[in-house]
């Protein structure tokens, strides 16, 4: 009962956010909190629940903003039209990755994922059908609301929200779900699990590819809210980078940290940008990776766990009232 | 086979050699702590900026350089040891893989911010001009990176296992409480491997960087190189290594003069994923 309680208080805080701080900056912010929580979340479920550490999302997360634009730059479609195309694409793609490297250990299937994301962003920026270096554009004036072109941020921020939600929605039923279960048996010992008879290499197989299909559902996203795609934005390993650190920093393996992680990198990063320029760019990935380092090295459970703990040992005996959702975790 | 297809194949020996020895480094920390460092190839890119710092600021070539970068890179090995690997070495497969990740991201995004995105270079001089060897035209820069490579890896190879120092490592990579119970210091000996690996890549880096572009994102590519030296020639294995650096380095010579120099990096990829599909443990790697 608490829990839903909890949720429902966040979710009334993020849907009253933009009308709060109706500034454009402060509306596009939120905007994009959102959407870095989707595909932080995304990975989540294969990075954190799965325990298997994906370098490459940003395939999918490119699968989808390159399969929204092109439905427009080839077809004249919507947007929105792609999205479908992008998924088939992204869930293809990890079970060919997925296939042969989850069967080995963890290390193989980051380096593999770091391999798959550079051979795509070369592939593309070679191919004249996708733009090349150029990339692909979406509508320049917007024809009808399908096209999804606003020049607010306001209706992006709720269609982020409400695409968030179902994102964590499946994350929740998947974590509380037989798969759920064999995925933390894995992360903590695939050999005691598989001898106990978890199917793990297929169990892991289906996260990567939901992981996949999700993440590419925020690529389009990403796609229609810029308005073009190019092989850096869509396909650059830095995308990967952020995605990951966000899920780390948050909390792998728990359903609200990508989320906390997106609340706190991505005003750190517009605002480094906005006070440093281009300069800021390069710092602002020195404190990504210092901030990685920081993490691995004294708190691998992330922000919500360190939270968690405190929080803890506060109440001390009495029921441990923490983040909806997120008390199945250990 | 002509004469300029020989000249394709030596070119590529020559920076297959330099491959393989900063592969070495990756394949020795790999197979002794079952650790992979995503900033490999990072600090190779250190090693080139130590180069050219040399240069800058002192005049000197790599005759100087190399051994200056050698030793700026192995001190850095023993820090990243201490102060992050003997830590998340425990920790949980997250831990490990996002710890170097995020050093890699701190060391080339350090470098960005200090030296900017523009691709540097040593002049084309700095070793010697150009030779030709009984009909192939042979840059002394590539020459002498090559021939170093060459002997370094090999000496690499004596250390591990003709040398009592040797002896001690392979005895913690095997079982490191049974080498403890012997009279071993795990903890010294894997700050040693950090540091000649770390070192072999500063020399490497050092190495290349008198014919290379200099350039922070330079060690992405060359991480990924190591990577799939490593996975082709089996975890550590320094004679593997060897091997399938000289292999991939001709293959990328011989892809760029085929192909295309923009596809040679895609054919390097490509051959990647295709062994872990179908052979996991490298070329000669056991089951």
């Amino acid at each position: 009962m608490r829990r839903y309680v909890w949720a429902s208080v966040v979710l009334a805080v993020f849907i009253a956010y933009p009308l709060l701080f109706s500034t454009p900056f402060e509306q596009r912010l939120g905007a994009l909190v959102l959407l870095y929580a989707i595909a932080a979340s995304a990975w989540n479920i294969v990075g954190g629940y799965a325990g298997q550490v994906s370098v490459g999302h940003v395939v999918f997360f490119g699968c989808g903003a390159y399969a929204a634009m092109g439905a427009y730059a080839h077809f004249g479609l919507s947007p929105l039209v792609g999205i479908p195309a992008g998924i088939v694409a992204s869930v293809a793609i990890a079970a060919i990755i997925g296939v042969p490297t989850l069967r080995l250990s963890g290390h193989y299937f980051s380096m593999a994922t770091i391999a798959v994301a550079e051979l795509s962003r070369l592939i593309v920026t070679n191919t004249d059908y996708l733009g090349a270096a150029v990339g692909l554009s979406g509508p320049t004036v917007p024809r009808n609301v399908f096209d999804l072109s606003f020049i607010s941020a306001l209706p992006y921020y709720y269609l982020f929200l409400a695409i968030l939600s179902l994102t964590l929605g499946i994350t929740w039923w998947m974590a509380n779900s037989r798969m759920g279960f064999y995925l933390r048996a894995i992360r903590d010992s695939e050999r005691a699990a598989r001898s106990l008879g978890a199917p793990a290499s297929r169990t892991k197989l289906y996260a990567f590819m939901l992981s996949a299909g999700l993440t590419s559902v925020a690529g389009a996203l990403y796609a229609m809210m810029f308005g073009f795609v190019d092989p850096e934005s869509g396909l650059g390993i830095l995308i990967s980078v952020k995605i990951l650190i966000m899920a780390a920093l948050g909390g792998a393996g728990l359903l609200f940290g990508p989320l906390v992680g997106a609340a706190m990198l991505v005003p750190l990063e517009e605002i480094s940008n906005n006070l440093l320029g281009g300069k800021g760019a390069g710092l602002t990935f020195v404190v990504y990776g210092a901030i990685i380092v920081l993490i691995a090295r004294f708190q691998p459970g992330g922000i919500v766990t360190l939270i968690k703990r405190l929080w803890a040992r506060r109440g001390k005996a009495a029921e441990a009232p923490v983040a909806a959702g997120a008390s199945h975790a250990p | 086979m002509s004469i300029i297809l020989v000249q394709v194949i030596v070119g590529g020996l020559l920076l297959g050699a330099v491959y393989a020895l900063f592969s070495s480094g990756l394949t020795l920390v790999w197979g002794m702590m079952n650790i992979v460092n995503f900033a490999h190839g990072d600090f190779v890119m250190l090693g080139m900026y130590v180069a050219f710092v040399v240069y800058t600021l002192l005049g000197a070539g790599p005759l100087l350089g190399a051994p200056i970068a050698m030793l700026v890179l192995a001190t850095v090995g023993v820090i990243v040891y201490f102060g992050l690997i003997r830590d998340i070495m425990k920790g949980p497969m997250l831990a490990q893989i996002l710890g170097t990740f995020g050093l890699a991201l701190l060391l080339r995004y350090s470098v960005f911010w200090w030296f900017g995105a523009n691709f540097l270079s040593l002049p084309e001089n700095i070793v010697g001009g150009t030779y030709e060897i009984l009909g192939l035209r042979l840059q002394a820069s590539r020459l002498l990176a090559g021939a170093v490579a060459l002997l370094v890896t090999l000496g690499l190879h004596l250390l591990l296992t003709r040398t009592s120092l040797g002896s001690k490592m392979l005895a913690v990579a095997e079982d490191s409480t049974a080498a403890q119970l012997m009279g071993i210091r795990p903890d010294t000996m894997q700050a040693i491997a950090w540091a000649i690996a770390a070192g072999a890549t500063g020399l490497a880096g050092a190495l290349i960087a008198t014919f290379f572009y200099i350039v922070p994102t330079v060690g992405e590519t060359l991480g990924i190189v190591a990577f799939v030296t490593v996975s082709l020639g089996g975890f550590g294995s320094v004679p593997g290594a060897l091997m399938a650096g000289l292999l991939i380095g001709v293959i990328e010579s011989l892809s760029a003069y085929w192909i295309g120099a923009v596809y040679k990096d895609m054919v390097v990829y490509s051959l990647f994923l295709g062994f872990l599909w179908f052979r996991p443990q490298g070329l000669m790697g056991k089951t």
